[in-house]
């Protein structure tokens, strides 16, 4: 053993990926465009969430909405059918955005006359949290279909986001979804962040949910 | 699928400070890696194999060490380390309050090298 020498490194994984996207944080601030990051699974209704918001939100802020997706257009085909700028991202199998891509969709947006931007990124609950996409919050959601227990089984999603969303409450009465015991779940990973109920089919929750966020974008100044 | 980006960024790090300290070969990376984070190290030694063919760090051997779930009692504030599976049912060691929240278990490392 005495022919190898142990040589400190101490650099942390992925590192380029975050100073990537702490310079579109300090790009972005100085536009006043504030970026939000929107996870899940497939199908937790997150196209659904982001129209809600923004037509809930609009004519306050001027609004955009980067789409991810694998392969396909859909998604952003539906943010444009209401008025609003929207880019597709397509990954090509990647599953989940990086900085280096939500740039790419930021360099297709009017910066200037956008106060308020929405990514959605990939469906998935594992790879997008190790991938600081540049935003200002970072908002995990989840949906009574899915279960209560989504903090067990991935819970460094719900360790590293700034808020939840549990969507799809209209449908509470078919699923054993217990609303206590996943907020203590959540709580035990994230002490602080806030968890909002919502319904994207019958506008449920939009409400307090939209005026957390405008809080948190006021606040950022 | 998630440990590619990951691997990338472990043979991109160790690669520019084999460079740096003229390093020929790299036999051993070790790594930090939190509680919380989901990898596994089979595979993310099988995508190093894969990856590092032809370069100074083509047969390293990873060695991933996971760093503790830390948690904070809401009730004394005590903090103590338990198991990722006692997430459900972690109960403070000096109170005994269930009210404790993660703090610590997120690192993502790459602590030093081997070279031979």
């Amino acid at each position: 053993m005495s022919d190898t020498t142990l040589i400190d490194i101490k650099e942390e994984i992925l590192s380029e990926n975050r100073e990537l996207a702490n310079q579109l944080r300090s790009e972005l601030e100085s536009r006043r465009v504030f970026l939000v990051n929107l996870m899940s699974s497939p199908g937790s209704g997150k196209t659904s969430l982001i129209l809600q918001t923004l037509s809930h939100l609009q004519p306050s802020y001027r609004m955009a909405v980067i789409e991810g997706d694998v392969d396909s257009a859909v998604d952003a085909e539906r943010v444009t059918k209401e008025g609003f700028p929207a880019i597709q991202l397509k990954t090509g199998g990647s599953c989940h955005l990086t900085a280096a891509m939500v740039e790419k969709g930021l360099q297709a947006l009017p910066l200037d006359s956008l106060d308020l931007l929405f990514v959605e990124n990939i469906g998935n609950l594992i790879c997008p949290v190790s991938s600081d996409t540049g935003a200002n919050l970072n908002v995990a959601m989840t949906s009574v279909p899915e279960g209560d227990d989504k903090p067990l089984k991935y819970p460094r999603i719900f360790q590293a986001s700034d808020a939840f969303l549990v969507n799809k409450t209209d449908v509470a009465d078919h699923f054993d979804f217990d609303v206590a015991e996943f907020r203590r779940r959540v709580r035990r990973l994230n002490r602080d962040a806030p968890v909002f109920e919502v319904s994207c089919k019958t506008g449920q929750g939009i409400v307090e949910w939209c005026a957390w966020l405008r809080g948190r974008i006021e606040g950022h100044g | 699928m998630h440990e590619l980006p990951v691997t990338k960024s472990i043979l991109e790090i160790v690669l520019r400070h084999a460079a740096a300290n003229g390093v020929e070969r790299v036999s051993a990376i070790n790594l930090r890696v939190g509680a919380l984070s989901d990898l596994e190290p089979e595979w993310l030694q099988s995508y190093f194999d894969h990856i590092s063919g032809g370069t100074p760090a083509d047969g390293a051997r990873l060695r991933v060490r996971r760093s503790p779930l830390t948690f904070r009692c809401g009730s004394c504030s005590a903090e103590f380390d338990a198991a990722r599976e006692s997430l459900d049912r972690v109960a403070c060691p000096d109170c005994g309050s269930g009210d404790a929240s993660v703090v610590a278990g997120t690192s993502y490392t790459v602590e030093a090298m081997e070279a031979a």
